[in-house]
């Protein structure tokens, strides 16, 4: 028994907004406080854990303020994207010791209309190793061309079986009425789209959108009088990979440790999870997801992303939103991953419903993944 | 040589565990560091080794030659310094003695960089008394101070 059991997902949200010039990153996480709180039908008086990520250095008392809160339990974790999928574990982990019963997970960003450069700007200054790196003009997503480009010479992988990560994903979009790109796009469209980072492509990389969303998290005894199902929160780990002293090999990932670890957590194998979320910043983060995760060996991503295997009604599906690549992205989207999971474990997602879903995982990838990224896998499922 | 000019890019903030580095690369000369007790080699430098926890230090000269391990052609970048540098090429190289440095790849033509490529460091003088410590082909180095 790991304590996860002690709690339960009582309530997820997603905003459906994409473009939101006439509302603030607060604004955003209230609203989506509103939507998960009455989802999973307990009262904003109810929260007695705050958990939040991507606000200023001391952000979560300022969030807490705005939202009139006076939570016993608070984490500001920040390592990128893959934040609230590690977040979730904490929560759940706070509870099962007794901090707190009812934790709120929120996330608001303007990134779109405040026409911040998420993957193609400049990196944050302050850190020693960035004297080593910033001269140089490293940006975000050069970090994940160099592992595309790196995986393409060990491993033989083609732009070809890249796009078809974008392609299969566009095609679940179009089933999601909240997603941004919803039209079809074929794997000549991504492959003649420009190149930003070679050998990555306009339509190789993830949406830079507004957005937001909430979890609510709660104990055992909360979870009785909750409006929908709770989800159980079978196992979770965390990961990081960095530089490590300049001998890191590029392909292997944080995932190779965080998701045999969350896996073994949960009793469960690759085999019996029923669908997939997978933080798709760029089609490559997928790949090397799938791989190290241990869905197929290193170096196999290429042919397993093929035949229609991570699509609706093919045997792994993936990113049944439409993921990052085509339904939203405001700069962490660690949160939606947990939010489809969710959804699908409670079979609500109509069109794009994966059948018979029991068990999903979610994984986050945060940061830079040829420089330093985290991994944080969750294992989620009926209860 | 290409000499990317870079006006506004940001420059290294050197600090005291990594002085010794930027003072070697403003002389021409590449090192990286190496534990004074446990030999352990380690890149970027920093005063503790994060093996054995030792403060001894010493510094190991580098030859200058490796080979390209991965790199991207960048052709977007909106900070400053760098919008109107695209295309240039990102890259790690793994140097002889083993460890893997990020840099850019100069004197030659974007396109023609591979992952395996033979390269050595060029130091390029940005001014400010540091020198950048970038890559090009092997043997295309005339002048290993900002030619």
């Amino acid at each position: 028994m790991s304590g996860l059991e002690d709690a339960g997902i009582a309530g997820v949200f997603e905003h459906p907004t994409r473009w939101a010039p006439d509302k603030t990153q607060f604004q955003i996480h209230a609203e989506s406080a509103r939507g998960a709180l009455d989802d999973a039908g307990l009262s904003i008086r109810d929260v007695d854990g705050l958990l939040s990520s991507g606000l200023s250095p001391i952000g979560l008392m300022y969030l807490a303020e705005h939202l009139n809160l006076h939570p016993r339990f608070h984490d500001s974790t920040n390592i990128g994207g893959s934040s609230f999928v590690a977040q979730v574990l904490h929560a759940a982990a706070a509870i099962a010791v007794g901090l707190c019963e009812v934790a709120l997970i929120t996330y608001g960003s303007k990134a779109s209309s405040d026409r911040f450069a998420v993957g193609t700007g400049g990196l944050s200054g302050g850190d020693p190793a960035d004297q080593f790196e910033a001269p140089f003009g490293p940006t975000v997503m050069n970090s994940y061309a160099m592992v595309a480009q790196r995986h393409m010479h060990e491993f033989g992988t083609t732009p070809e079986q890249l796009a078809e990560v974008a392609v299969t994903m566009r095609r679940h979009a179009h089933r999601n009425p909240l997603a941004k790109f919803r039209d079809p796009i074929t794997v000549d469209d991504v492959l003649a789209s420009r190149v930003v980072s070679s050998p990555l492509h306009l339509l190789d990389c993830c949406l830079i959108t507004d957005g937001g969303g909430a979890v609510v998290v709660a104990s055992k005894e909360r979870l009785r009088d909750t409006r929908n199902p709770p989800i159980g929160i079978l196992g979770g780990s965390e990961a990081l990979r960095h530089t490590a002293l300049g001998k890191r090999d590029l392909t292997e990932i944080a995932a190779a440790q965080s998701g045999p670890a969350a896996m073994k957590m949960a009793g469960v194998g690759c085999a019996d999870i029923d669908m997939c979320m997978i933080y798709d910043s760029f089609t490559i983060t997928v790949l090397a997801t799938l791989e190290n995760l241990g869905f197929c060996a290193r170096g196999e991503g290429g042919a397993f992303v093929g035949d229609g295997r991570i699509g609706l009604g093919g045997e792994l599906p993936i990113n049944t939103d439409g993921g990052g690549l085509s339904s939203n992205h405001p700069g962490m989207r660690g949160i939606f991953l947990v939010i489809e999971a969710v959804r699908q474990l409670r079979g609500e997602c109509g069109g794009r419903q994966v059948e018979d879903c029991e068990v999903a995982l979610c994984h986050g990838t945060g940061g830079m993944l040829g420089l330093r990224h985290s991994g944080a896998t969750l294992i989620l499922g009926r209860s | 040589m290409s000499n990317p000019s870079r006006p506004g890019g940001p420059l290294p903030r050197i600090d005291e565990e990594s002085k010794g580095f930027w003072e070697a690369c403003e002389r021409g000369e590449l090192y990286v560091q190496q534990c004074g007790d446990c030999e352990l080699l380690r890149h970027y430098p920093r005063a503790l080794c994060p093996d054995c926890l030792s403060s001894r230090i010493t510094w190991k000269r580098c030859s200058g030659s490796g080979t390209v391990y991965t790199f991207t052609v960048v052709y977007q970048n909106q900070a400053p310094g760098f919008r109107g540098r695209v295309p240039y090429v990102l890259a790690y190289v793994e140097l002889a003695e083993g460890l893997r440095m990020l840099t850019n790849i100069v004197g030659c033509a974007a396109d023609s960089v591979r992952i395996g490529m033979a390269v050595e460091v060029h130091f390029e003088d940005v001014g400010h008394g540091v020198s950048l410590p970038m890559f090009a082909p092997l043997g295309s180095v005339a002048d290993s101070k900002g030619a």
